[in-house]
């Protein structure tokens, strides 16, 4: 076995260690006695089977190194992978230092989501532009990833906090923005069921269309609904588009980004609505009894300690990291590129929520919201802005 | 001022919420830090008088107290968070792309956003970072800094030097973490001091009364960070100014000498060659990739001699010395004498000379009689070849275009798009030919030559493009940055823990503060207490709904 194919079966075993992992952490519900001391065997299986799927996912991080010969941070599926392990990791630390089976349950399978959809994205092996040919790389991005990763859980223990103590007998207004947080993650979960669908059919579509001055083509994985603005179908016998991306959208590939959102919200709706039939309520309500067990206080400690944690970190990596490559690429540390400006919105953000955390009031359920909209900016920046707001930084 | 002495004998400042020293709540103040409304004591700033709080009469006060409010601090955050995402809404004017259908602002936005990008430029957000108002917000934030931090630190520092071991019994039994133990026998007390000893906690005593307390220094870690973010601000400032920061872009040509910009002319540049390097996709690791996603770059590189210019007579022409043989790379930039010259763009196939054939316009094969070299950056005004051939030069175009009136002009004076006029006199000495030469182009005005002038080879080479910096500046960024760092990590990473032992009657009552991570605290607590009769505190946090 070479060392790319080992490397890829070394990720798949770490997703499914996580996935059993997962299983045990659910299983820690079931004991009622929540003492830190008494956690109980299913803890420690649990916790032992997430660092074997660490060392696992490590390992398939160390391999693909080796076989490219630069760390595997040089693109989505590189960065947002290693995005997942670094969660995997902060995980991992939090569990020790609050012993905490729970947010297990929570955070394993959210990061497991992240690892999923990076491998939606093309994962062969490329070799490095001269850009991203430096030492800066790695001690940047990976900097960036374990503040992240950690924020990530404050996001977490945020969510947690916000099942737990939501009143859901009745609907309001707050159950219901809890649950579109919910329905965002049935999104991902559609992307990546409709894209693995298509992508084992094999599904391909081309057209043709002009971008500034030039004609370029792009190749459609899922079935056109949206059409690249101006665009021509190149292919026969595939479905025909619906209508066509409007103008105002951007950069490389809008229209078949906007094609596979599109998709996205379609299947994650179904799957939602799926599952809310099933359950017969509110997801949120559904998830609410499992955290019975949970002291809202130490959630509210964890989320905070979290962005106390992982705030300096994110600061090093993502701000003066990140100004010292840009000073040794280009010549200027800061350019206001939207990559930049989103770490600095993110920056900005965590720098707010510690502020507000200093005044009564803004404990508890307040936070709890401020931590999640804080993921939801880091999110943002990974997502939309490298897809679609176009800068130095989209390098997928 | 209106000092207020409080029963332990502490004198206090006018404002102060809770005796500095014994940390008694003081009667008629305790609205200040909304003490009133709840159980437990707000220990933010151990309920010291701060000026903002004391006065706030004059308009000095009322600035003061304005900017000394976080509140008002996480407001403008707030206010420049929002302002810099709508700064990525559309790409900043610096960021239309190349192949935009018009560069121009005033045409770009509203063409490619319609109304809403109009409005975009029109209210000046296309260049949202550099508008007086986004720098003000930062000012203000800067001010806020300021104000807050002096607010706070000082009468703090004071508090924190002056307390006393001996609290008073409301300061205690209105901390989060708070018990009551009826029967406590002095070994056991002697027992948990050497325990919270053991877990690093300094201990004061005063008649029986004990105070523990550890990481105090954290306490000091928000002035530390805002002591950088104001180097960083400073440094912002100091790099409008061009002693201190030089941003010039030069292009080179291959085998070309020029003066620097941005040196007053005393340093010039050779471009030796410059290289582009492709990965190889034969290469095993990355032909998959290669083969779905095209040839990737691997290295852009000029090789450059740097030469210091002496110049004795002014006017004469400068005596040019090497000082510097280097290759310039991505992420590996070239320095001299306090400049930077960093590695920033290419042209490729720019034009350097072209070689012509003279060959009968009847000969099918188009044999050459003759033949000529024009270089393009030194043309001469005539060609006289062996064969008897003369060709001069008539006009000579290097970047051609025809204008609207349909005259034939030059765009730049770089021969991308070179186009020539030449005389051509054959060696027979009939009537001078005219010909009209160009790339695709061979126009004979006409029509009647017995000669043809055609292009033979061209000559290309590449023209780097180098950003040369000076950044004075850089040094105060890193300080403010690693002093940033610094306090944040000391603030965030280390917590500041109390633990207090009150001797009452048989008894004691313990009490616990820290400023962060209260779970930290009570495993110390828990710790200390292990084996004796003293009870666990209760953890009363009044958690906001």
């Amino acid at each position: 076995m070479d060392l790319v194919s080992l490397s890829g079966n070394l990720l798949y075993a770490a997703f499914i260690l996580y996935l059993i992992a997962t299983l045990f952490f659910g299983a820690t519900i079931r004991q009622k006695d929540s003492k830190v001391k008494k956690k109980g065997i299913s803890g420690n299986i649990a916790i032992t089977i997430t660092i074997l799927g660490f060392l696992s996912h490590f390992g398939y991080f160390i391999t693909r190194w080796m076989s490219s010969g630069h760390a595997p941070l040089g693109n989505m599926f590189e960065f947002v992978t290693f995005l997942g392990m670094a969660m995997i990791l902060a995980f991992i630390i939090i569990y020790f230092m609050y012993r905490l089976s729970f947010l297990g349950l929570f955070a394993l399978p959210i990061a497991m989501l992240i690892i999923a959809y990076a491998s939606m994205f093309p994962s062969e092996v490329a070799p490095l532009v001269p850009s991203l040919n430096s030492h800066w790389l790695y001690i940047h991005v990976s900097t960036v990833a374990i503040g992240q990763g950690i924020l990530f859980i404050s996001f977490v223990a945020g969510l947690m906090y916000l099942i737990k103590e939501i009143d859901q007998s009745k609907r309001t207004s707050k159950n219901t923005w809890l649950e579109v947080i919910l329905y965002t993650a049935f999104l991902f979960i559609g992307f990546i069921v409709i894209t693995t669908v298509f992508n084992i059919m094999g599904y391909k579509a081309t057209f043709e269309y002009q971008e500034g001055t030039q004609m370029v083509t792009t190749e459609y994985h899922l079935p056109a609904i949206a059409a690249p603005n101006n665009g021509v179908l190149i292919t026969e016998e595939v479905m025909e588009p619906w209508f066509e991306a409007p103008t105002w959208m951007q950069g490389a590939d809008a229209g078949r980004k906007f094609n596979t959102v599109i998709w996205s919200v379609f299947s994650g709706t179904i799957i939602y609505l799926l599952t809310v039939l099933i359950l017969r309520k509110r997801v949120g309500a559904a998830l609410q009894p499992l955290l019975r067990n949970v002291k809202a206080d130490l959630l509210d400690e964890i989320m905070y300690r979290a962005v106390a944690i992982g705030f300096p970190i994110f600061t090093l990596g993502g701000l003066i990291f990140a100004a010292i490559w840009a000073q040794i690429a280009w010549g200027r540390f800061w350019g206001w590129d939207p990559k930049e400006v989103w770490a600095l919105i993110t920056w900005f953000f965590y720098a707010a929520f510690l502020h507000l955390r200093l005044s009564r009031g803004w404990h508890g359920e307040k936070s709890g919201w401020l931590a999640v909209v804080g993921f939801g900016i880091i999110m943002f920046n990974l997502i939309v802005v490298n897809l679609v707001l176009a800068g130095l930084h989209s390098y997928a | 001022m209106n000092k207020i002495k409080c029963e332990c004998g502490h004198v206090n400042p006018e404002g102060t919420v809770l005796c500095e020293a014994c940390g008694k709540p003081i009667e008629g103040n305790q609205h200040i830090d909304g003490n009133d409304k709840k159980m437990l004591l707000n220990m933010r700033y151990e309920g010291t008088a701060r000026r903002s709080q004391t006065y706030r009469k004059s308009f000095i006060d009322k600035v003061w107290s304005f900017f000394s409010s976080v509140k008002v601090g996480v407001w403008l955050i707030v206010v420049a968070l929002v302002a810099s995402m709508i700064g990525t809404l559309f790409p900043q004017s610096q960021f239309i792309p190349a192949n935009a259908t018009s560069r121009d602002p005033a045409i770009y936005y509203e063409d490619q956003f319609g109304l809403i990008g109009k409005i975009y430029y029109q209210l000046g957000f296309h260049e949202m970072y550099d508008s007086w108002w986004y720098l003000v917000l930062l000012g203000l934030i800067g001010v806020s800094l300021v104000i807050c931090s002096l607010d706070r630190f000082i009468p703090l520092y004071k508090a924190l030097r002056i307390q006393k071991p001996k609290r008073h019994e409301t300061f205690l039994n209105r901390q989060r973490f708070y018990s009551e133990t009826e029967k406590v026998s002095q070994e056991e007390i002697e027992q948990v001091k050497a325990k919270l000893k053991k877990q690093r906690y300094k201990i004061t005593e005063e008649n029986g009364h004990i105070l523990a307390e550890k990481g105090r220094f954290s306490r000091w870690g928000p002035y530390v960070n805002h002591i950088g973010l104001i180097i960083i601000l400073l440094a912002a400032i100091l790099r409008t100014t061009p002693i201190m920061f030089t941003d010039e872009y030069v292009w080179v040509r291959e085998g070309e000498t020029i003066v620097i910009p941005g040196t007053k002319g005393e340093y010039y540049i050779e471009n030796e060659q410059f290289l582009l390097e492709m990965h190889d996709p034969d290469d095993d690791r990355f032909r998959d990739a290669i083969a779905s996603g095209g040839m990737v770059a691997s290295n852009y590189q000029t090789d450059v001699v740097i030469y210091k210019a002496k110049q004795d007579i002014p006017g004469a022409e400068p005596e040019l010395e090497p000082i510097l043989d280097d290759s310039i790379q991505m992420n590996k930039p070239a320095k001299f004498d306090g400049y930077t010259l960093y590695q920033s763009g290419y042209q490729q196939n720019e034009f350097r000379s072209m070689t012509f054939k003279i060959h009968e316009t009847n000969d099918e094969e188009a044999t050459a009689i003759d033949s000529f070299t024009i270089d393009l950056f030194n043309p001469e005004s005539e060609y006289i070849l062996d064969s008897g051939f003369r060709v001069v030069l008539d006009q000579y175009y290097p970047d051609y275009y025809l204008t609207d009136e349909g005259v034939p002009a030059s765009e730049t004076n770089y021969p991308r798009n070179p186009a020539f006029v030449v005389v051509v006199y054959p060696p027979d000495a009939s009537e001078p030919e005219v010909s009209f030469l160009g790339i695709g182009r061979n126009i004979d005005a006409t029509g009647e030559n017995d000669y043809k002038v055609a292009i033979q080879d061209f000559d290309t080479h590449y023209v780097s493009g180098l950003t040369l910096r000076v950044d004075r500046t850089l040094i105060f960024f890193g300080i403010g940055a690693a002093i940033f760092m610094i306090g944040v990590i000391q603030g965030m990473y280390w917590q500041h823990r109390r633990v207090w032992i009150h001797p009452k009657a048989d008894g004691v009552l313990l009490a616990g503060h820290t400023n962060k991570n209260w779970f930290g605290l009570s495993k110390d607590i828990e710790k200390a207490i292990e084996q004796t009769n003293i009870k666990m505190v209760e953890d009363r946090q009044e958690l906001d709904k």
